[in-house]
């Protein structure tokens, strides 16, 4: 209960401390340790387990987990179909899938008590760990940023350079307004993958909060008749919390998919289909 | 909650996670889903085939029956004209020989008559020589009117 070790006006302490990385570096070259090894771990449990289905694939009669994954995996088709369309792509349907997988493993990491890791790597000596990779402003921007990176490819090389600038200059107000459609066209570009970045963060990183500060409920209380009040109502708050929870981080990865199919669709459109 | 150098980090693992995913999860079993389908494809239309084979195989069989039939009553037919056939060649026949044997007998029958009639006509002779000698009360020299008897003989 690190929350109680530090009451009385410090309910602020122990949010910003649940809300620092644990970090290296300096300034932009900081490197957000917890970050990195979370996502990245929870990224090779996702290639392990993908190894372990891919190598011994059944035709005849699926079983078990290989089903699970082939639900997944058809779910993720439709959606690309729908959106997408039959155009030929060979990286967006792997990378829709990997987008709902691990976003929502990610933020799957929001649901574990907030005081249970950072507590346990306490013990170890360690001062700050944000076991949320998506309340990460870092890890959501880098996401989208790979989207626009890959929206702004696949535009040149469907409607080709100059495709791509006359997008800019003419439109959306024709020729007449080449200065206002480039500025118009630009903020609406960075737009989606700031947008994009920032809704699951902030999706995240509020839910968080809140878990922080139904966690802040009976830690700020003392030890006493008070917290016979205070901890039930904890845990049922918290239990209705985190069953809301359970929506949001699944409506965010797929809101988070399904983004990156239709920014990437429009990216493949052309001057025709305007 | 600054952007730092962590999202370069977490953009270079979005990248890899991708290749990853694709080559170890979205390749082989899209692939193989694709095998799947291509497999229910083929069995279902087998099996189509198969129906469309059996309805023929009915339609042959019923076909062949028929033949079979026609053939059958077709043969019996025949075999049934045959017996008659032979029915009456067996009948004719009998007839000719029952009409051979009718006529032999019949010339038989005539053959015997006449020699029984020249019997009777040399006995005849006999009697009425006998009978002559009788009345005559003397030897009549046989040889003396054998002419005249054969002539009598020849007569009768």
């Amino acid at each position: 209960m690190s929350a109680a070790e530090n009451s009385d006006g410090g309910s602020v302490q122990y949010i910003q401390h649940h809300l620092t990385n644990w970090s290296v570096g300096e300034g932009f070259m900081t490197l957000n340790l917890d970050t990195l090894l979370v996502s990245v771990m929870l990224g090779a449990l996702i290639v392990f387990a993908a190894m372990r289905v891919g190598r011994n694939l059944q035709v005849g009669a699926p079983s078990g987990f290989q089903n699970f994954v082939e639900m997944v995996l058809d779910f993720v088709d439709r959606q690309v179909k729908d959106s997408f369309g039959s155009r030929d792509n060979m990286v967006i349907a792997p990378l829709a899938l990997t987008v709902l997988v691990w976003v929502w493993l990610m933020n799957f990491m929001d649901l574990i008590p907030v005081d249970l890791i950072p507590a346990i790597l306490h013990g170890a000596g360690m001062e700050y760990f944000k076991a949320v990779p998506t309340t990460d402003l870092n890890t959501t921007l880098a996401m989208a940023g790979v989207v626009f990176l890959l929206t702004v490819y696949y535009s040149i090389k469907v409607k080709g350079p100059m495709g791509y600038l006359k997008m800019f200059l003419f439109h959306p107000f024709g020729k007449l307004f080449v200065p206002v459609n480039v500025l118009m066209t630009a903020i609406e570009e960075l737009a989606k993958p700031l947008s994009l970045g920032l809704r699951l963060f902030g999706n995240m990183f509020a839910g968080e909060l809140v878990f922080l500060l139904i966690a802040l409920l009976s830690g700020a209380a003392t030890i006493g008749a008070a917290l016979l009040i205070w901890f039930p109502l904890q845990v049922v708050l918290d239990l209705a919390w985190l069953l809301f929870h359970i929506l949001i981080i699944t409506l965010q990865a797929f809101i988070f998919m399904v983004l990156t199919i239709v920014y990437l669709g429009m990216a493949h459109a052309t001057e025709d289909d305007h | 909650m600054n952007i730092t150098v962590t999202l370069i980090a977490q953009m270079i693992a979005f990248v890899a996670m991708i290749w990853l995913v694709n080559k170890f999860l979205w390749a082989p079993l899209s692939a193989m889903m694709e095998a799947r389908r291509q497999r229910i494809a083929d069995g279902l239309s087998a099996s189509e085939r198969g129906k469309h084979e059996l309805k023929l195989a009915e339609e042959r069989a019923v076909q062949v029956i028929k033949e079979a039939k026609e053939k059958a009553t077709e043969m019996l037919a025949q075999a049934n004209g045959r017996s008659n056939e032979i029915i009456d060649e067996a009948r004719n026949n009998a007839k000719t020989e029952a009409e051979r044997i009718l006529t032999g007998a019949q010339a038989e029958i005539n053959r015997e008559v006449e020699r029984a009639k020249q019997e009777l006509a040399k006995q005849v002779a006999v009697l009425a020589v006998t009978g002559a000698e009788r009345i005559l009360k003397r030897e009549v020299d046989a040889k003396a009117h054998e002419a005249s008897l054969a002539d009598l003989v020849a007569r009768v």
